[in-house]
């Protein structure tokens, strides 16, 4: 019994060896730059690493990959995308993707801000990109959303559709990039409406359904009847709440109205597809920059989710709203320090109410 | 002083809706520890139960068939901790790690196959009832002027009381649990294999028996706190739903000195301070990461302060051998 357990041990144990060997053979180990610079070839190929999250996420990943297919379909380019499963497979999936001669490796999401650092530097003919985060070196292009713009249009959206003068906004966070959702929808809310009471809470935690559903409840039982979240899972119970009191909310990231049609008047949008599809195409033209590059409004990479909901009134001040960021005419506050210069401290705590 | 009615209402409410999850879950709990075997895994068990709760929900229509499923699913869960603790005495903690594990691996990976790739479901149309309702609307019209105030749409007893059907279950079992262990022979004999199960052996008890069914139901208690999660308190499941709130009821259970009416308290004292941090921490300068801690440090110092030496079932965690 002993005997055949050891021999099925160690059958197991060859097994792993033999897959383990597979697995190296498809990414050899980072060998002479010069092999590259051959692989840079007439025709260009992107390729994408997923973060641990999958490339079915229906979320960063899942959008990124659906910019890849846009580039595949419109630019005519070979796109490839590769999963990682733990946060170890970052590393060995960009340098696969080198080895296999993609020029542009998009890397989805700030996990990969480590790994990205290491290989980037030995790579310097790869052009990389990463969501959502920055690297700093000549090949890295740091894609970053300008979320206080479709903040800002959901505000006055929001404003537009309060009956009672009064809306609030549930957050999963706080913190630089955080805080850019409620600059935006506090100024776009107070620019409709200079009178409205804007109740905030920080749950400080993106994955307490109950916690958000209360949040919510609080604050339509305090006259509100409008919500934003901008908190994950927490975000969930906010529109089950409107959902039960049927009044309203507003969802983020993607159209969230599957969720709840009746309740969720619109959402504010962040369409990484959009933005990996630029990419790609200033990848291939040789027109893409290192540094930080904000993809905003402008270039159709942040906005706001339409449903049958909003009134004709409502869409007119939004489209307008739109037109006058995208004009320059109204510059949406991205700090603190912005926020206050416009719109005073001592009349709306923001900063204290997110912050403490 | 409305203002001050309304936060009560928005506590009490909150209370009621964090509750059940974790009752359930802590029921589930009291049922292993009491018999001997420690399962870590009812994290797990809540997380299958929650899924399996949203996914049925959404593909039959029938709450309350879906909120069985979810607890057959967590027995079944539950029944591999029995095989591996019982039968095979391996170690209770790490069966219970890996269940854990287990759990949310499978339940990602069957609503990726079921949902087109997805890891979140598609919300049910209908969720658990809200059976007050009738009652309420049937107060408020039929009782004289002053009564009828009570019981008006978006009231204060309303607004509290009026929840799914899942949180009155939850209470109603609390009684329930409580008559199994202390009023009934299968409730001695349980507690019997927990304290000493030589003795219990000896007169004749089926120790593997009794532990089996004890694990069972704590995978089905523990699955329905899950499917009040996603068929009452939100109407769909992500993987993140769960997130601690098995070690909550855990927890409570060692709170309320493994006794189904102290796991209770335990459960309410957790969730009426998760409310009281949403009023708390609304429209406030207070810091968001103190006010986060108020259920952590409250619980524990109910614990130091009222609670005295918590009485672990002797046989806890030890797999029971006959022959030896």
């Amino acid at each position: 019994m002993k005997k055949l357990f050891a021999a099925l041990l160690s059958a197991a144990m060859l097994l792993s060896l033999v897959s383990c060997g597979g697995d190296t053979a498809t990414s050899p180990a980072p060998s002479a730059p010069a092999a590259e610079s051959e692989s840079v070839s007439s025709t260009f190929k992107a390729a994408m690493v997923t973060d641990v999250g999958g490339i079915n996420d229906q979320s960063y990943n899942s959008m990124s990959w659906a910019g890849m297919q846009k580039a595949h379909d419109e630019l005519g380019i070979d796109v490839k995308y590769y999963e990682s499963k733990t946060d170890a497979d970052y590393e060995a999936n960009m340098i696969t993707a080198i080895d296999e001669g993609y020029n542009l490796i998009i890397c989805v999401g700030y996990l990969m801000v480590d790994a990205l650092s290491e290989i980037a530097p030995q790579y310097p003919d790869t052009k990389f990109a990463i969501i959502d985060a920055y690297v700093d070196e000549p090949n890295v292009t740091g894609i970053n959303f300008a979320s206080e713009q479709c903040s800002y249009l959901v505000g006055v959206l929001a404003a537009q559709m309060s009956q009672t003068g009064n809306i609030g906004l549930v957050m999963g966070g706080t913190g630089d990039a955080m805080n850019l959702f409620a600059f935006g929808y506090y100024a776009g809310a107070l620019d409709t409406n200079p009178d409205i009471a804007i109740q905030a809470y920080n749950a400080n935690n993106y994955a307490d359904v109950a916690g958000g559903k209360s949040a919510a409840l609080h604050m339509y039982a305090n006259d509100a009847d409008v919500v934003y979240q901008v908190a994950g899972s927490t975000g969930l119970g906010v529109i089950e709440a409107a959902k039960e009191k049927g009044l309203y909310a507003i969802g983020v990231e993607v159209d969230q109205s599957y969720l709840a049609p009746e309740a969720v008047i619109t959402s504010a949008l962040r369409l990484i597809d959009n933005a990996v599809l630029q990419v790609c195409q200033a990848a291939m033209e040789d027109t893409l920059e290192g540094g930080i590059s904000m993809y905003d409004l402008s270039n159709n990479c942040v906005g706001y989710a339409e449903t049958d909901l909003l009134s004709a009134e409502a869409l007119s001040a939004v489209q307008d709203a739109q037109a006058k960021i995208i004009s320059g005419e109204i510059k949406v506050p991205r700090t603190n320090d912005d926020f206050v210069a416009k719109y005073g401290a001592g009349l709306y705590t923001l900063d204290e109410a997110l912050n403490g | 002083m409305q203002q001050m009615i309304r936060d009560i209402a928005v506590i009490l409410n909150a209370t009621l809706m964090y509750t059940p999850p974790l009752l359930f879950a802590a029921l589930g709990s009291c049922f292993s520890e009491k018999c001997g075997v420690v399962n870590i895994g009812i994290e797990g068990m809540m997380t299958i139960g929650a899924f399996v709760g949203a996914a049925a929900g959404y593909y039959t229509g029938n709450p309350w068939l879906s909120f069985l499923l979810a607890g057959v699913a967590g027995g079944l869960l539950a029944l591999f901790h029995a095989f591996a603790c019982i039968t095979c005495r391996a170690n209770q903690t790490i069966s219970g790690t890996a269940i854990n594990f287990l759990s949310s691996g499978v339940s990602v990976f069957v609503c990726r196959l079921l949902f087109s790739g997805n890891t979140e479901t598609i919300p049910v149309s209908n969720k658990l009832p809200l059976f007050l309702s009738g009652l309420f609307s049937w107060c408020a019209e039929h009782l004289p002027a002053p009564l009828a105030g009570l019981f008006r749409p978006n009231g204060f007893l309303d607004n509290v009381f009026n929840t799914y059907a899942s949180t009155y279950l939850a209470f109603l079992a609390v009684p329930i649990v409580w008559y199994v262990f202390y009023r009934t022979q299968f409730g001695l004999r349980l507690r019997a294999v927990g304290e000493y199960p030589r003795a219990a052996d000896t007169l004749g008890i089926h120790v593997a028996g009794v532990r089996y069914i004890c694990v069972i139901l704590s995978g089905i208690l523990a699955g329905l706190g899950g499917a009040s999660l996603t068929l009452a308190t939100v109407s769909a499941f992500r993987p993140s739903i769960v997130l601690g709130q098995g070690f909550i009821a855990m927890a409570s259970v060692i709170f309320g000195r493994f006794r189904p009416q102290g796991a209770m308290l335990g459960c309410i004292l957790f969730a009426f301070c998760s409310g009281l941090r949403v009023i708390v921490g609304s429209n406030t300068s207070i810091s968001v990461n103190l006010i986060s801690m108020i259920p952590y440090v409250a619980t524990i110092l109910c614990l130091v302060l009222f609670v005295g030496k918590s009485q672990i079932p002797a046989a806890s965690g030890l797999p029971y051998e006959k022959s030896k």
